[in-house]
């Protein structure tokens, strides 16, 4: 079954074969060239394959005023997210990405009055509101147990959710479980990711957040990926601490988990804090609207999260710490809820998308 | 003269030069006479969203190197370059102009990098001009969006949706001219002007003079702002003109493109694969004469002549993915019949022509890429490469109408970029660049990325000169 939106980045992409001016910008033009028709499986691909950079859209002689009105990043858009509900596991939460901004909104604040009511239940007013130092500060207010248990529970059903997208993902742009064990492929597509190859725009940057190039975007991007990576490794270094070395949270500032997650936190405040600005100021004219509350709440939630993290740090030896702790474990959960469900499997997708074109673009060398 | 802060449009001041015309040659020719201190108004006859004339259509541009660099693969020289231009022009350029061009073509990438431009290495499509031809990144209107923002930060003054009405020359000099923004009528005085704003193709008035009614079926390729005025308005004022009137660069596109603008995705390369007929369902030209590059531009014409300007290519499953995608689908058959009955032509004529087609073409070995041996014999016309039966469905049809990028007459000038009067003399102070000058050197015919090379190259003497010009009258003033 073809949807608008599929026959729209149909027409789209045989305009633009018969153009081919974009080549040098990305990966989806050199993609699209290796065919003469597309299947909606390909659309899905190449929707997946395209990174938003925009410059498509102000070189193209079609762009709208003109009678073709080719809109290729706002096109990719609005299919990469009928992708998203395609591939969301399970199936019954693709309507989660119909007012997903409200939604993951929702849960956040949900998470955090759960968080606050429970602690303030069980623990009590004097607990949340007291100072606690040393080693188990943290466990003081929110107990091990309460934190640990049902973060590894929601953490598993997150990696299987989003496996499961992923392996959707890989069925329906054509590719075998033999392909996915095509390492050079992996190994391409990793270091694309790793340097964000295709929002620099064969070179001078993406046209973001109006019609003149800048690298800007891939750096702010950098800077949240790597610090979400930073974070990552420090709550992995924490984990490994605590239940390793029995030495539990918190951790002074000179140590691994608390470097690593300053830096990732620093990283991410002022990642998502300029993608916010950017976003603000962009040419609305090739975004979709329909992607925009999507992209925000994950960005603000990704910025809001790192926040708390941080006053944590900075007040944990007050007693605001109870409270900072509270809202960070709100976010923390709110952010884990909605992975699978929202703007975060861009980065799956995306990445299942440039390992099959390392496959095919390795196959058409040859 | 006033330098540094740049003046307003409607100030009492008159500007030192004003430019008239909003694609390469223009731009080229603003950047350079902004640079060289003088204040300049651009007077764009189209909104900012079609901005950059036939430019905004192009891919990129040929010029001089002595060696390989960054996107050409090879060395490209004088003699070579030359030699190439004298082949597609037959011998009808003025050899002191184009040698003139091929020289300031001179590493013309480096100042155009330095005014914003990008390119990028050729790719799969591209190869065959991988040494020559240094292609955009994003293509012309890529190219046209990083010289306007180039023009604004200099301080060149633009005007969109300027419709230029008239010039007011007295004795070869001008002195001011008429133009209209919406629905307001402005005089603006200028010390010099630099007129850039193409050909006349997207006249079907003045195409009519020349082709009669069949004009009224031809597809404008390229911008629909082309009307040619001011080349009417220096001719009528005395300028010389250049190149035969009547003689326009047409190639056969799509049918269905639209009336403007349709570009380059409007272009069928399955010509030389099939046959083509008319709307009588004959065929009437050799259509496997040589490789489709260089046929590519006689079909325009051919295709004019035929009644209503119309033609079909029609080619068999055997040769449907031989060529570059285009943007229409084709219009598919399972029969020869059938297919006549979609296209509208008589079924039994087209079947007979077929017939007839398919019982001259002699066994051979196909090769898309050489010259082969496939060929009809006792067939008027023949058909003198890849000429195999049409014999495997589905068939399929494309229709033709000819597709105007071009014309050709334009007003002569000389190496300063000088519009020539009737008594041969220089008119002072007019200079033009671009397609309203291109016939001076590429007289007939077709070189990829040449109009470009011309735009760059005259639009900077005409804009060097043009400076020189006020300079030079100031001083003696």
């Amino acid at each position: 079954m073809s949807s608008t939106i599929l026959k729209e980045a149909d027409r789209v992409m045989t305009i633009c074969n018969a153009c081919r001016y974009c080549e040098g910008f990305c990966a989806v033009f050199p993609a699209m060239e290796l065919r003469r028709t597309f299947s909606d499986e390909d659309l899905k691909y190449l929707a997946n394959l395209c990174h938003n950079c925009r410059d498509c859209y102000y070189a193209c002689q079609y762009a709208p005023p003109h009678t073709f009105a080719l809109n290729v990043p706002r096109t990719m858009a609005e299919l990469r997210l009928e992708t998203y509900r395609e591939y969301s596991w399970p199936h019954a939460m693709k309507s989660f990405f119909q007012n997903n901004g409200l939604l993951v909104a929702l849960i956040t604040a949900l998470s955090v009055v759960t968080v606050s009511l429970l602690t303030l239940l069980f623990q009590g007013h004097d607990v949340v509101f007291g100072t606690h130092t040393g080693a188990g500060a943290f466990y003081r207010v929110i107990p091990y147990a309460a934190m640990v248990v049902p973060f590894m529970a929601l953490a598993i059903f997150v990696l299987i959710s989003l496996w499961k997208g992923f392996a959707t993902q890989w069925r329906t742009v054509g590719g075998t479980p033999q392909e996915l064990k095509h390492w050079p492929a992996h190994r391409q597509a990793i270091w694309d990711v790793l340097r964000l190859k295709y929002l620099d725009g064969g070179g001078y940057g993406c046209n973001y957040p109006d019609d003149r190039f800048s690298m800007i975007r891939r750096y702010l991007h950098h800077a949240v990926f790597y610090g979400f990576m930073l974070c990552l490794a420090s709550t992995t270094v924490a984990f490994g601490y605590d239940h390793l070395l029995h030495r539990p949270a918190p951790y002074p500032f000179w140590s691994w988990p608390v470097l690593l997650g300053t830096l990732g936190g620093l990283a991410l405040l002022a990642g998502t804090g300029g993608l916010l600005y950017l976003k603000r100021q962009m040419d609305r004219d090739p975004a979709a609207p329909e992607t925009l509350d999507m992209d925000m709440v994950f960005t603000v939630l990704l910025f809001l999260t790192s926040l708390t993290g941080l006053l944590l740090l900075c007040l944990r030896a007050t007693p605001l710490m109870g409270t900072l702790l509270i809202v960070h474990i709100g976010f923390v959960l709110g952010l884990f809820i909605s992975m699978p469900y929202g703007k975060f499997v861009h980065g799956f997708y995306r990445y299942g998308a440039l390992v099959k074109n390392a496959i095919e673009q390795a196959r058409e060398n040859n | 003269m006033r330098t540094g802060a740049s003046p307003s449009v409607g100030s009492s001041e008159p500007i030192d030069v004003l430019v008239i015309g909003g694609g390469n040659a223009a731009l080229c020719a603003a950047m350079t006479a902004r640079e060289a201190g003088a204040t300049v108004l651009v007077l764009e006859g189209a909104p900012r969203e079609f901005r950059g004339g036939n430019s905004r259509h192009t891919r990129n541009l040929r010029y001089l190197h002595d060696s390989a660099n960054a996107v050409l693969t090879g060395p490209y020289k004088e003699d070579e370059f030359w030699e190439d231009l004298l082949r597609v022009t037959g011998g009808k350029t003025n050899e002191d102009l184009a040698r003139v061009t091929i020289r300031a073509s001179n590493n013309v990438g480096a100042w155009m990098e330095q005014h914003g431009c990008k390119f990028q290495p050729s790719m799969r499509g591209t190869l065959h001009l991988s040494r020559t031809n240094a292609f955009f990144l994003g293509g012309g209107k890529a190219l046209m969006n990083a010289y306007y923002l180039t023009a604004e930060r200099l301080g060149v003054l633009i005007q969109y949706d300027a419709d230029v009405r008239d010039l007011a020359i007295v004795d070869g000099h001008f002195v001011s001219a008429t133009y209209e923004t919406a629905g307001v009528a402005r005089t603006v005085e200028a010390r010099a002007v630099v007129v850039a704003s193409g050909g006349f193709q997207a006249n079907i008035d003045w195409l009519r003079e020349y082709w009669g009614e069949a004009a009224d079926n031809f597809i404008i390729r390229g911008t629909p702002f082309d009307k040619g005025r001011m080349l009417r308005v220096l001719l009528d004022n005395g300028a010389q003109s250049v190149g035969d009137p009547r003689q326009c660069h047409a190639v056969a596109i799509d049918a269905r493109a639209p009336k403007f603008d349709g570009g380059i995705v409007t272009r069928l390369d399955c010509v030389s694969f099939g046959i083509v007929v008319n709307r009588d369902a004959v065929r009437f030209y050799d259509e496997g004469e040589d490789f489709w590059p260089k046929r590519y531009a006689i079909w325009g014409r051919l295709v004019a002549q035929q009644s209503d300007q119309i033609a079909y290519s029609i080619i068999d499953a055997k040769s449907i993915d031989l060529f570059m995608p285009s943007v229409f689908p084709p219009i598919e058959a399972q029969s020869i019949r059938e297919l006549a009955e979609k296209l509208e032509l008589d079924p039994d004529l087209l079947e007979k022509t077929v017939e007839n087609f398919n019982a001259a073409t002699r066994p051979g070995t196909f090769d898309a890429g050489e010259l082969d041996d496939c060929v009809t014999e006792g067939l008027t016309p023949p058909k003198s490469h890849w000429a195999r039966p049409l014999d495997s469905p589905p068939f399929y049809g494309y229709p033709l109408r000819p597709g105007i990028t071009f014309t050709y007459l334009g007003v002569a000038v000389n190496e300063r970029a000088q519009v020539i009067l009737q008594d041969g003399t220089p008119a002072p102070n007019i200079f033009a660049a671009g397609e309203i000058m291109s016939g001076n050197i590429l007289g007939q015919g077709y070189m990829a990325g040449f109009g470009m090379t011309i735009g760059t190259v005259f639009g900077r003497i005409a804009g060097k000169e043009a400076v020189h010009h006020v300079i030079d009258n100031l001083k003696g003033s």
